[in-house]
């Protein structure tokens, strides 16, 4: 709501919607409403890495998921892949079916999550137009409008979740990984459930629906070219998991960071050494934090991870499919890194083609039938885990006393990376279309909306801080004379 | 009536018991649910959790300790005794921490499993959050107290190879608690842990290192629901 004193205006933004979390979105405007400020605020608080001080290690997995519901599987399984280090047994060294078991479940995961993303969250933005009608604007009217679109959107959904389903036990913060592997098979009966499943739900119709989704697009991009490529677009440092070859991998493997330029910064990195490399700032007016290079300083350090990014530091990608997809996208940004905000989510679903290829090769293999579930090792007393979620990099790092309870955790999660950009974004926003208006009308604050939705759809997991912290929102002229303050202490 | 048995109704059912069971024996024999928390089957009754209360003659009795006698008329199924038994399956989740999404115990809980047959979603009565540390320091058990719904079965069933007691209660009122000699490093073997886990209805003692091992599915109440036909 702006409010007018002493010739300035501040623009809120709360809740930011289509977006699962608090968020808020503070515009500072001067006298003749050009833009003098805009932050991206995160106004929740979890307290995680506290509360899991204390529990047994094996606990980590299956607790630590419920950060989030959206993608609760890439949380289980960082925390499982952290405790197979606990246990002696790290991720590479796996059974055969517990690492194809957890790539499934994986798989799965970032099918149904992208779906979401994309088709659920995204997508009326793109089929109705940013400025469009806000009660239209969202999956009702897409369910409306785009009846057959809206029914594939929720059937791949379903699909992905039904992988999990069959890997971890629950479609939602299910139990599948275990420190040192997994706790079940797949019986053959799942396995054709998935494979041949009815003519609607099976590994197929996924890739080639995935691959209509893409071309939807694709056929957008063309003819929004301006829109999609500009809006939002600068140039960022990139940070992933990549293959030791250089593959796409969104399970295993080692740290690539690359620059604006796609020079590599660091390579070849185990993430076990992960805080030689990462460093968190923290600022005051938001619970999140701010990760950098330390080579590179606070100043120059900030990077982005997520589909973009994995886009841009990786060479190749092991499915065909996907990986023709992928030299389009590239030739296209003429096999630069891409800084756009809105080719996140053509990144983001040549990823879940990727996904969807994976899935139908993995469920033709026969060690998900049978073999060893579990390994053991020699018990230590520190171990990181690192995965690559839908939105991006994910860190579990966890110290455990000879007694099996945790003492430490950080978990520095896919948002939390992405903080620098996605303040940037906003401000790209409020800089190059609400600055110097003279009428805001909702469509131009959507916008700021969409630029956030690119990035993330979830804000939940990425908050650190635990206590009863009071929320405060004050009103500052361009001075910094408070104009306005509400307080909300811990008793709400 | 054969020899050494007795009739009674249990909800106007006319049963055959032999004489000497409790009410609660008698009923499983015939196929009839009572649910019970601290009874298990090779202990002697104890009687502490009253989830099995029944009414005969008027009166509220513990089924798990009271016996059986000839033309006894017990309610059991009734409006009056599950409100009763869901009021105190409440009170012990209210009174202690039980953290069901992160528990290992899951599935294979049994104060769990009374509350998804009584259809518990939010107890009735307000939390009283008690701040109760966790017992770590044995090598292979790991005792959560604030899970413990006092029902001596470990107490009860759980003895070390010369027959003497491993756990113990101590304190009073609220305050009671398991009590256990952590410095003794014997105290508690590998198959005791394992033994311990299993008698406890609860979450209260967990083996170490095995938690979720059992996929979903697999768990106890996951293959057979409390209280469904056998």
């Amino acid at each position: 709501m702006p409010s007018v004193k002493s010739g300035t205006r501040k623009i809120t933004i709360e809740p930011v919607t289509r977006v699962e979390g608090h968020g808020k979105v503070t515009i500072k405007l001067d006298e003749n409403n050009k833009v003098i400020q805009s932050r991206f605020h995160i106004v929740e608080f979890r307290g995680f890495e506290r509360f899991i001080q204390g529990r047994p290690y094996w606990e980590a997995p299956v607790l630590v998921q419920r950060l989030c519901g959206i993608c609760p599987v890439s949380h289980h399984l960082c925390a499982s892949k952290a405790m197979d280090v606990i246990v002696g047994v790290p991720s590479d060294s796996l059974t055969p079916t517990a690492d194809k078991m957890r790539r499934l479940m994986h798989y799965g995961q970032f099918f149904q999550s992208h779906v979401l993303h994309f088709f659920h969250l995204a997508s009326p933005d793109l089929l109705f137009g940013v400025n469009s009608d806000p009660l239209k604007r969202n999956i009702i009217g897409v369910i409306q409008a785009f009846p057959e679109i809206a029914k594939k959107a929720v059937l791949m959904r379903k699909f992905g979740q039904e992988v999990i389903h069959l890997t971890a036990g629950k479609k939602i913060h299910g139990t599948g990984a275990i420190p040192g592997g997994v706790n079940k098979h797949l019986t053959s009966a799942e396995r054709d459930e998935l494979l041949v499943g009815t003519p609607e739900l099976n590994a197929d119709i996924m890739v080639a629906w995935i691959q209509e989704g893409l071309a939807l697009f694709k056929d957008y991009h063309l003819k929004n070219k301006e829109f999609i490529d500009g809006f939002a677009a600068f140039p960022s440092n990139y940070m992933s998991l990549v293959r030791k070859d250089g593959a796409l991998d969104l399970y295993h493997g080692v740290l690539r960071a690359v620059d604006p330029e796609g020079k590599k910064i660091f390579d070849q990195v185990d993430y076990q050494n992960y805080a030689d490399y990462i460093s968190e700032e923290v600022r005051s007016w938001t619970y999140m934090k701010f990760p950098y290079f330390q080579s590179l300083g606070m100043e120059k350090g900030w990077y982005r991870v997520g589909p973009l990014a994995r886009l841009n530091t990786c060479d190749f990608i092991p499915t065909p499919l996907a990986q023709k997809e992928f030299e389009q996208y590239k030739a296209y940004s003429k096999g630069k890194p891409s800084g756009s905000s809105m080719h996140m989510h053509w990144a983001r679903l040549i990823e879940a083609l990727h996904a969807a290829e994976k899935i139908r090769e993995l469920l033709n293999d026969p060690d998900l039938i049978s073999g060893e579930l579990v390994k053991t090792g020699v018990r230590m007393g520190e171990g990181v885990g690192l995965l690559e979620a839908p939105r991006g990099t994910l860190f579990h790092h966890y110290r455990v006393d000879p007694n099996d309870q945790i003492t430490m955790c950080n978990l520095i999660v896919s948002t939390t990376s992405n903080n620098e950009g996605m303040n940037r974004a906003v401000s790209w926003v409020a800089e190059n279309v609400i600055s110097g208006q003279r009428e805001i009308p909702e469509g131009m604050l959507n916008q700021v909306e969409v630029a956030i939705r690119a990035y993330d759809p979830c804000l939940s997991c990425a908050t650190h801080a635990v206590g009863q912290m009071p929320l405060e929102v004050v009103l500052e002229d361009r001075d910094g004379m408070v104009l306005d303050r509400k307080v909300k202490n811990s008793n709400g | 009536m054969e020899q050494g048995h007795v009739n009674l109704t249990i909800d106007g059912k006319e049963i055959l018991a032999k004489d000497g069971q409790t009410i609660v024996q008698a009923a499983r024999d015939n196929g009839i649910f009572v649910p019970t928390l601290c009874d298990f089957r090779s202990l002697n009754p104890a009687g502490t959790c009253r989830i099995c209360t029944v009414k005969v003659a008027g009166r509220f009795v513990p089924s798990c300790t009271t016996p059986v006698s000839y033309g006894m008329v017990v309610e059991n199924e009734t409006a009056e005794l599950t409100d009763l038994r869901r009021a105190l399956i409440e009170m012990l989740f209210v009174e202690g921490n039980h953290m069901c999404p992160s528990c290992e115990k899951s599935g294979n809980c049994e104060l769990q499993a009374l509350a998804h047959r009584y259809r518990i979603v939010v107890p009735r009565f307000p939390f009283l959050f008690p701040v109760q540390k966790v017992e770590a320091r044995l090598q292979h058990l790991f005792i959560e107290h604030k899970r413990c719904i006092q029902c001596l079965r470990c107490v009860r069933g759980v003895k070390a190879k010369d027959g003497h007691d491993i756990f113990g209660f101590i304190r009073r009122g609220s305050d009671v608690r398991i009590a256990l000699d952590v410095n003794d490093p014997d105290a508690v073997s590998e198959e005791t842990a394992k033994k311990a886990m299993e008698i406890c209805p609860v979450g209260a003692l967990i083996q170490k290192r095995v938690g979720f091992k059992v996929p979903i599915g697999q768990r106890k109440f996951d293959r057979k629901p409390e209280g469904s036909p056998s």
